[in-house]
């Protein structure tokens, strides 16, 4: 088959090395047994597994250092994050983890038909993820709970228009419409994605080429369960809006009016609301989010008040962020400034981090879809199970870093 | 003289064998996966790099050759000025010194020393040198664009509000740190899993033990730079306020994060050039390496060490008292491993049989200026010294020393010692020691009077100075063209050999590491079957054949009972 | 084909995780997750973030040893993967006490008269 020989590894390899008689296609010429060559792939992986960890380090790094420095900022931020997706998500993650070890077993054992089955699960749930995550994502921008550059979530309307946007905000009329309408703007690579799947799909049939037609099956399945993941996503956000959002906007707001009304008397408040925790009753949800709406107010002492303040006069001065509309008045941005500094270095970080993670999860894709070619040629067996066994341990990494980055990002009280 | 005894030489490669001719055209060195060629595709591409941060270089030291400047006048004279050092110091470091001896250098030689067809993974290989090229595009187009200011190192807040292309140099670097991850961890599989039978890891080179270090750091640190560079461009292209302090961010951490790579990146470009001295002096010393363990210890004991030391480029950056203190007092352990190093092969020296080619003046100068190169480190170790060091010409003479004076010397012995290995051509060795002398000097005259420069306060990255300071300025000026001139020298040296070079032998120098055991230039496959591993310092067997200019392997007499031989006895006379 | 060359158990590497192992970690996983998601709602005031994290590391162990195939693997592998979090440590403990130790100095600082001023 045609296919087949054009997407072999190596062919000039063989050629040159004519001397190996007793290798094995797969085996590579420089290496003496398989299981040479396997054991230096998985040395390889581990280190390359090692360059991510350290490479995430930075951004957990940045996590604690912020965190530490401004807890209340933190706690009241990962409110604005929707627990039940993120559970979702994980779950999503882990069972793709259960496949990902099951396919390699199966690579192992030589099963082939369950191998394509396991490795199209795993890719399928891939896909989930980042279907739930463009909901995240899409609602989250929505409202402008942004990096500090261009945040602008506005408690008392938290859903604005694009209009609004470019009006209040000060973007640009392009902008505005992404961020208004980001969801469409995340689905479309992968609508066209589909269509281009289904396309060569069945094209594949019509031309009776089984082993594309055996390819492109299975990524038909994939593409769909990223809307399968935004379903579900738009399904747990409905139900969830009106429950939780109106309180965390109640939360918000009160202790905007806090921030306002109480910069005089911060010290007397400060004191009051520390004694506040001994006398809270966890069964309460809407004291929990009371609660942190006055350690909102907390944000560190008096001098920190007095420095937004501060910070705030300068702002009115030279400290103009690009996206921000110059004609505004002083209150206005003084506001957009309080705003920024404490939400925004919460959700910067928060980008971040799930940002190259969901930049992780596409690589995760991509060699996924090359394994599972592979795996439908039949190119796995129990002497070179080694691909799939690389792809396992980096697809288990990332998994792990979710591990992680889920109860640090949605479950801070 | 070796008519009693068999001798062993591999003579020289058939037009089909050598890795440079078996096959040809150009796609043939494009997807080539030999790790031969991919370092001598390195080897070219850093000495291109070099030539143009050297060029860069010399800009700089002409323009201060008077007070007010000469080459770069004018209202934007002095942002050509910050454009014209920052390329420099970004270049030499991100696409010359990192890559130079690790890449180029231990590209060729990490396999063959090892006895091994190629390196675990040839793909990623070649992958690794792309992305070089890559990173090095993106460096031309960040200086074509609208140049960079702000010094290699990027410090925020200057990097996210310049105007000039932040984001392509870091894109570059970016770049550059993944190719410089993949190389170190090919290296480290290598090593682990492809010595041959009998290679137990104290037989093993020295090269490869610096080799080894270097791929440690490389794999554990670049990372964290890779990070820190894509949160910069973050936070200059969204602002996610973790760097910038205009939105909550802190410019220490950036700092932090960066200088937990690029202080151990200090020891990617020093210790291998630790490896080729070690290999270099012992060769032409014709005497066993003093001290092995130590040296492969502190290779790695240095490695780890360098992990420990960042914050001391942060002294006067706002750190904790506590935290200085605790920084300035790990800075001097990794003195202990350096010294050890110095003192081992001045010790392998010591009555030696001392042939004076010219990487072994490499090697010399080597010891000589990397020991100032680190002594004046301890000044700027000391928080109190360093208070008024810091920033001046001071901790520019310093790490020249060190990067100059040690790597790019020690990447120059490396090359005129593997040269008959990787072209199979010999050159003129004269000429080799004088253009060695030159730079020798060029060097010394460049930066030593810096270090009175700096202690004087002239403080560095200015494009223009007080009057008083012109002399040693101008001594400077005269020493970078001199230096210049010697490097020229050599390149010219090398180029005449590949015209007009004799064919050289497989073992030019007496070497026994297994490089040297086949043809010069070596079999595209390196070996035919895994090679027979012996101490890779042990001179007794090679012996100087005069006729054919060469040194050869004698096969050792049988003997039930080993005759005890003097360990100084001279390899040839 | 060749296949078969090695299949006898004396030269065989590879190892297959019998599919019992592999559901019940995995219901393991799920059912810490849901461990930690509950103990979220409830107050455990500083012990909270030191409890998440020990959920965290024990739903990793559990992936590392048995999906990552750690507990039957080289040790050699074991020891550069578990190497990669001391380097974490060191990076992170570091960087983290010195921002701490500043800390004070952190929060932006204004002239007396300003204070002043706002205080009136």
């Amino acid at each position: 088959m045609a296919t087949i020989d054009t997407l072999s590894p190596e062919p000039e390899a063989h050629d040159d090395h004519g001397h190996d008689h007793d290798h094995p296609p797969w085996l590579a010429h420089h290496f003496d047994t398989p299981e040479q060559q396997f054991d230096s792939g998985k040395l390889g992986i581990w280190l390359f597994l090692v360059t991510e960890i350290l490479f995430f380090s930075g951004m957990f790094c940045a996590y604690a250092m912020f965190r530490m420095l401004r807890p209340e900022i933190f706690e009241g931020s990962s409110q604005f994050l929707d627990t039940k997706l993120g559970a979702i998500n994980t779950g999503v993650l882990l069972f793709s983890s259960l496949t990902m070890a099951w396919a390699v077993r199966c690579s192992q054992t030589g099963e082939h038909k369950k191998l394509v089955v396991m490795i199209a699960s795993t890719l399928s749930c891939a896909m989930v993820f980042l279907g739930v995550k463009t909901i995240e994502y899409s609602h989250k921008w929505g409202m402008g709970l942004l990096f500090p550059g261009a945040y602008f979530y506005d408690e008392n309307n938290p859903h604005p228009t694009t209009e609004q946007l470019v009006s209040q905000h000060g973007f640009s009329e392009n902008t505005a419409y992404f961020l208004t309408h980001s969801i469409y703007f995340l689905c479309a690579p992968f609508l066209l994605l589909l269509v281009g799947v289904v396309i060569w799909a069945i094209i594949a049939k019509v031309k009776k080429n089984d082993f594309q037609f055996a390819v492109a099956k299975p990524l038909v399945v994939v593409c769909l369960s990223f809307f399968g993941g935004v379903g579900l996503g738009m399904i747990l956000t409905g139900s969830e809006e009106h429950a939780e959002g109106s309180h965390v906007a109640a939360a918000h707001h009160d202790a905007g009016e806090h921030d306002h009304a109480g910069a005089g008397e911060a010290t007397e408040s400060i004191a009051a609301t520390y004694t506040e925790p001994t006398t809270f009753n966890p069964a309460s949800d809407d004291a929990a989010v009371e609660l942190l709406a006055e350690s909102d107010l907390n944000t560190g002492a008096k001098a920190m008040l007095l420095a937004q303040e501060k910070q705030a006069e300068l702002a009115s001065g030279r400290v103009v962020a690009p996206g921000e509309d110059v004609d505004m008045g002083i209150e206005r941005i003084e506001r957009g400034v309080e705003t920024k500094r404490q939400a925004g270095v919460f959700f910067g970080i928060y980008y971040c981090m799930t940002g190259v993670h969901a930049i992780h999860i596409l690589g995760g894709i991509g060699v996924l879809v090359w394994l599972l070619v592979r795996a439908i040629r039949h190119d796995f067996n129990r002497q070179y199970f080694g691909p799939v066994d690389y792809v396992g341990l980096y697809w288990h990494l990332v998994d792990l870093i979710w591990i992680y980055l889920f109860p640090l990002l949605y479950l801070i009280r | 003289m070796s008519t009693a005894v068999t001798i062993r030489d591999p003579g020289y490669p058939t037009d089909r064998e050598n890795y440079l001719t078996n096959s040809s055209g150009i796609l043939s060195w494009i997807f080539t996966l030999d790790h031969k060629r991919i370092g001598m595709m390195y080897l070219a591409g850093v000495v291109a790099s070099f030539i143009v941060g050297g060029l860069l270089a010399l800009g700089i030291r002409v323009h201060l050759l008077r007070p007010d400047g000469v080459l770069f006048t004018g209202p934007e004279g002095n942002n050509i000025y910050n454009q014209v050092f920052t390329l420099h110091g970004a270049i030499m470091v991100f696409l010359f010194i990192i890559p130079s001896i690790p890449a180029a250098l231990g590209n060729f030689l990490v396999p063959i020393m090892l006895g091994a067809k190629d390196v675990a993974f040839p793909r990623l290989n070649l992958s690794s040198f792309y992305l070089w090229c890559a990173g090095a595009v993106f460096f031309v187009s960040a200086l074509l664009s609208s140049g960079l200011d702000t010094g290699w190192t990027f410090y925020t807040p200057y990097s996210t509000t310049t105007d000039t292309s932040v984001i392509l140099a870091t894109l570059g670097a970016f770049i550059l740190g993944f190719s410089s991850i993949f190389t170190g961890l090919n290296f480290i599989v290598t090593i682990n899993t492809m010595r041959p039978p009998g290679m137990t890891w104290f037989k093993m080179p020295l090269f490869l033990w610096a080799t080894y270090a270097t791929s440690i750091i490389q794999v554990l640190a670049t990372p964290v730079l890779g990070i820190t560079l894509l949160l910069l461009i973050a936070e200059r292209t969204m602002h996610v306020g973790i760097f910038d302090p205009e939105y909550n961010g802190d410019p220490v951490t950036y700092q932090h994060f960066f200088w937990f790579y690029s202080h151990p990146a200090v020891y990617i470009m020093i210790l291998p050039a630790f490896g080729v001295i070690s290999e270099l002096i012992s060769v032409n010393s014709h005497k066993h390496i003093f001290g092995y363990r130590f040296i492969a210890y502190s290779s790695i004991a240095i490695a780890l060490l360098g992990f420990l030391v960042w914050g001391h480029h942060l002294f006067t950056s706002g750190m904790s008292s506590l935290t200085t203190i605790v920084f300035s007092a790990l800075t001097f352990t990794v003195s202990i491993p350096s010294a050890i190093k110095v003192f081992n092969w001045i010790a392998t020296m010591y009555k030696g049989s001392i042939s004076l080619t010219t990487p072994m003046c490499y090697a010399i100068s080597f010891v000589f200026l990397f020991t100032i190169g680190g002594l004046t480190g301890l000044f700027l170790g000391t928080l109190a010294t360093d208070l008024h060091l810091h920033d001046t010409y001071f901790v520019v003479a310093h790490f020249h020393y060190v990067m100059v004076g040690g790597t790019l010397i020690a990447f120059l012995g490396g090359v005129f010692h593997w040269w008959p290995k990787m072209v199979g051509k010999m050159y003129n060795d004269m000429h080799g020691r004088i253009a060695a002398l030159l730079v020798f000097l060029g060097f010394n005259l460049t930066f030593l009077p810096q270090f009175l420069l700096g202690s004087r306060g002239m403080p560095r990255r200015y494009a223009t100075y007080d009057p008083e300071f012109a002399f040693l300025h101008q001594m400077s000026t005269y020493g970078a063209l001199l230096l210049g001139c010697g490097l020229l020298y050599a390149l010219v040296v090398l180029m005449i050999s590949l015209a007009k070079g004799k064919r050289a032998p497989a073992n030019p120098w007496g070497g026994i590491t297994l490089e040297w055991t086949c043809t010069s230039p070596p079999p595209y496959y390196n070996f035919e079957r895994p090679p027979i591993v012996g101490d890779p310092y042990d001179f007794h067997n090679v012996e100087w054949d005069a006729e054919g200019e060469r040194y050869v392997l004698t096969e050792p007499e049988r003997k039930l009972a080993p005759e005890e031989t003097p360990s100084e006895q001279p390899a040839h006379h | 084909m060749a296949t078969h060359g090695h299949s006898d158990d004396g030269t065989d590497f590879a190892h297959p995780l019998p599919v019992w192992l592999l559901l019940t970690v995995f219901f393991a996983l799920v059912f810490l997750t849901i461990i930690t998601v509950a103990q979220s709602n409830l107050n455990l005031g500083s012990y909270d973030i030191a409890v998440v994290m020990l959920i965290a590391t024990m739903k990793a162990a559990l992936v590392g040893a048995f999906f990552m195939h750690l507990a039957y693997d080289k040790p050699f592998n074991v020891i550069v993967f578990l190497s990669s979090f001391v380097f974490v440590a060191l990076f992170v403990i570091i960087t983290l006490s010195d921002s701490k130790l500043t800390s004070p100095s952190f929060e932006p600082k204004f002239d007396e008269p300003a204070t002043g001023e706002l205080e009136r």
